[in-house]
């Protein structure tokens, strides 16, 4: 009995000690990028999987046509070298790098390309992102099982290296769209050998089976420890890649990332606590980071209730919010107040603003409207999905419209998937949102406002924006295409089924021997340019 | 059993929302792709008939949250983190429990017998959603000094989640303990042993303790069974990735396949451990033999 005690005690402290992972030092000097990633990714299939955390992985196994500018809002070649626009921007022929290779040392393929588009184009595979291939011609007619024929979509292998690609219209952001995973190839021959182009459920993404075309192949895949990548020595630009592997832990838990940031184990702390945001600014200047995202958070607005349907009454409730008080006092967070939909950037696109703090105004709105002081408004509910942070912005805003506008809502939170339900079927008056945009472009935005498209959810139509939404995809040129855009987002503030509260921000720590690794709105960081120095 | 898998099935698909609804609306087309890929459209008899004829056969299916995975996969990965939570918690009990109900015993009415019984009257009103924060906010935030998440990512992380967890138990275990001390100790052998000369750790160690320790035996296999489903508790506080906190998640994300390969888990634990704990006190207590070869 006393040998079984002893033993159990011994296996206890052994298991108790820390187990040994590396730390930044030596991870420097063997050009190990040690990434705190969120969470568990759901998989990493770039045709099945959504979200950021997928992403981070994903553009490190996998290369599309082209890829995010690292510095810039724009994209840059990737696995197409080069690509030639016809006159109207109907037609692109892109011309695949001819060192482009799969990891196990095939050639990329024009045919690939080809077979890659087709998969997440057949609508047995379920795929969430089919869309960001709607520009090309009958895509979005394949996809939706109207024609079955796949020799009708544009998308054409010329030879083995060049690709031509039909377009439906001329689509200005189509090469934004191309650096987005959705449309990155797959190794035909894997997917066939894992059940087929139609079976998400495969396990060609397990590191035993996995053939990639990144800068990086996929080591190692353990559930809520690590996933482990390292130098993929078919790479076409493996020359230029300084890093020899990156470490992916999942750490969804603010305090646990902290200490492993803390504590030397991630070159990164994804997100900062709220609480620690001022002092991390002020103590580690160089290391903390707070950048412009392309988001907005926002209320949306019931336009099929009569009294949500008068524009006065929308516009009351947006102007007398006060957005700078819930950004210092509430988020904290650097946020920023939004007073359009689409997140602006100065060098790019400014949209119109007129969403100022205005209760005077809001009040006349309301009077206007037939509840002067608030009489005989109804008490409406406004939605959310349980989080103490959506809680904290829905006190702050209920007191605004109390204090204000005499109103009185009520908050409710239901779980995430209550919550989506019951947006979905329009069982709400006012609810919380979030949008991040897929592509740095105003389309990415105000496209989903446009009359019953699906993440509307709002009831809200007007034909003019619609008009203009559809004259910025048909524009000659880029000045043209961003007026239109001005003038939709001007009737989508002014009508305002949506208000939008504040433009996300990415608060984060790097530690300064990571180089290469600069601020752009998608948060999105290359590693190909990315290395680790003293 | 089956009725616990029914059950499951039919309150999980009940709730409203399913697993492939997500902020970035799919369009019509792509969620009925989805659940028929999965077999979602089909009549819920029809579906609970498949799913039990295929997790007889040991298929509890794919998980819908993670495509690639099947279920078994996620909750071999989850279930040595909850085991491992789950030894430590019932030794820490047992060690805690045994010790102070054997020194309340000793000194019936006094305050090495108040002391305890108090703590442990305590610990069993005290639930461990209330417990976990507060030992948090004490030892992580306050004195900064055991971290307050993970397990085996930081020297000292397995120590408040065990406590938390084990804690319940101990007191339970004491009060047990006690009783059953207080009764044995009573009896003549006990006075006899006494009267051979026989020192004091002997009696209390040998000869009472292996009576007295019957009911907590006893008590053994629900407390085991009790630790895994309290364990979903203290894994979502402690964000520790064992079963408990796959459980809670699956909820929240309608992981329909996922809540009912863990219900099944935990069920079959329960049942087995109060079976084995019940083996385990007749194995111990020859009066509970001898009714049994009477029946």
């Amino acid at each position: 009995m006393k040998k079984i005690i002893i033993s159990l005690f011994v296996i206890l402290i052994v298991s108790c000690s820390s187990q040994e992972s590396l730390d930044v030092n030596s991870a420097n000097e063997q050009g190990i990028l040690l990434l705190d990633n969120g969470t568990e990714p759901q998989g990493l299939d770039p045709h099945i999987v959504t979200g950021v955390t997928e992403h981070k992985i994903v553009i490190a196994l996998f290369e599309g046509l082209t890829m995010q500018n690292p510095k810039g809002e724009g994209v840059i070649p990737a696995a197409a070298e080069s690509w030639i626009i016809s006159e109207d921007g109907l037609e692109i022929i892109f011309n695949l790098r001819p060192d482009a290779k799969w990891s196990n040392g095939d050639s990329l393929t024009a045919q690939d390309f080809v077979y890659s588009w087709r998969r997440i184009l057949t609508p047995a595979l379920g795929s969430r992102y089919p869309d960001m291939l709607y520009a090309v011609k009958n895509a979005e007619q394949f996809h939706k099982s109207e024609i079955k024929n796949f020799d009708l979509v544009g998308v054409k292998a010329l030879d083995s290296k060049t690709l031509k690609v039909n377009l439906k219209t001329k689509t200005p952001f189509f090469l934004k769209q191309l650096a987005h995973y959705a449309t990155y190839p797959v190794h035909p021959e894997t997917i066939e050998g894992f059940g087929g182009i139609s079976n998400r459920d495969s396990r060609w993404t397990r590191p035993e089976n996995i053939i990639s075309n990144g800068p990086f192949i996929l080591d190692e895949w353990s559930i809520n420890k690590v996933i482990k990548v390292r130098r993929n020595k078919n790479y076409w630009g493996i020359e230029d890649l300084k890093l020899n592997g990156i470490h992916f832990f999942p750490i969804d838990n603010e305090s646990t990332s902290d200490r492993y940031y803390r504590s030397g184990k991630t070159h990164n702390l994804y997100t900062i606590q709220t609480e620690k945001i001022a002092k991390y600014k002020d103590e580690y200047p160089d290391q903390f980071k707070l950048e412009k995202y392309f988001g907005t958070y926002y209320y949306r607005i019931n336009t099929k209730i009569e009294q949500l349907s008068d524009i006065n009454v929308r516009k009351a409730l947006s102007l007398a919010i006060d957005r700078e008080l819930i950004v210092d006092k509430v988020t904290k967070g650097g946020q920023k107040p939004a007073y359009s939909f689409t997140p602006p950037s100065e060098d790019y696109y400014d949209p119109p603003t007129q969403l100022n703090f205005n209760p005077e105004l809001a009040r006349k709105y309301l009077a206007d409207a037939g509840y002067p002081n608030g009489e005989g408004f109804p008490e409406f509910e406004l939605l959310y999905n349980t989080n103490e942070g959506h809680q904290k912005i829905a006190q702050a805003i209920q007191q605004f419209w109390l204090k204000e506008l005499g109103i009185k809502i009520t908050l409710t939170n239901v779980d995430w998937k209550v919550y989506l339900d019951r947006e979905s079927q329009g069982q709400y008056q006012i609810s919380r949102a979030g949008w991040i945009g897929d592509y740095v472009d105003p389309n990415s935005f105000l496209d989903m406002m446009v009359t019953d498209r699906g993440n509307n959810k709002t009831g809200w139509s007007n034909k003019q924006y619609d008009s203009y939404v559809k004259k910025a995809t048909f524009a000659n040129n880029e000045a043209e295409r961003l007026i239109n855009f001005s003038k939709a987002e001007e009737i989508l503030m002014d009508e305002l089924p949506i208000i939008p509260i504040y433009t996300y921000t990415r608060v984060y720590m790097l530690r300064n021997e990571v180089k290469g690794w600069y601020p752009n709105m998608l948060d999105t960081h290359p590693y190909q340019f990315i290395s680790l120095e003293d | 059993m089956l009725i616990v898998i029914s059950a499951t099935f039919f309150m999980v698909h009940a709730a409203p929302g399913g697993p492939f609804d997500d902020e970035r609306v799919a369009s019509p087309e792509i969620l009925k792709q989805l659940n028929d890929t999965y077999n979602l459209n089909d009549p819920l008899l029809s579906q609970l008939g498949n799913y039990l004829f295929n997790a007889i056969q040991g298929d509890f299916g794919p998980s819908y949250k993670y495509p690639g995975r099947s279920v078994s996969e996620l909750i071999f990965s989850g279930l040595p983190i909850t085991m491992e939570l789950a030894l430590y918690s019932i030794l820490l009990a047992l060690f805690l429990g045994i010790l102070s109900g054997i020194l309340a015993s000793l000194n019936p009415g006094k305050l090495l017998d108040h002391l305890p019984m108090s703590v442990s009257m305590i610990g069993i009103c005290v639930p461990s959603i209330i417990l976990g924060p507060m030992l948090i906010l004490t030892f992580g935030i306050w004195f900064e000094i055991l971290p307050v998440s993970g397990w085996g990512e930081f020297p000292g992380d397995k120590v408040l989640p065990t406590i938390t967890l084990g804690s319940a138990y101990a007191a339970i275990f004491a009060r047990l303990t006690r009783g059953g001390m207080l009764e044995i100790l009573a009896q003549d052998f006990i006075r006899t042993a006494r009267a051979k000369g026989l020192n004091e750790t002997r009696v209390v160690l040998y000869h009472a303790l292996r009576g007295g320790i019957m009911p907590t035996i006893g008590f053994l296999g629900p407390a085991i069974a009790g630790l895994f489903a309290g364990s979903f508790v203290v894994e979502t506080i402690f964000q520790i990735n064992g079963i408990g906190r796959y459980y809670v998640q699956a909820a929240f994300n309608r992981d329909y396949t996922l809540i009912l390969g863990i219900s099944i888990l935990i069920t079959f634990f329960t049942l087995t451990f109060v079976l084995l704990s019940d083996i385990l006190a007749t194995i111990l207590n020859p009066r509970l033999r001898e009714k049994g070869s009477m029946n």
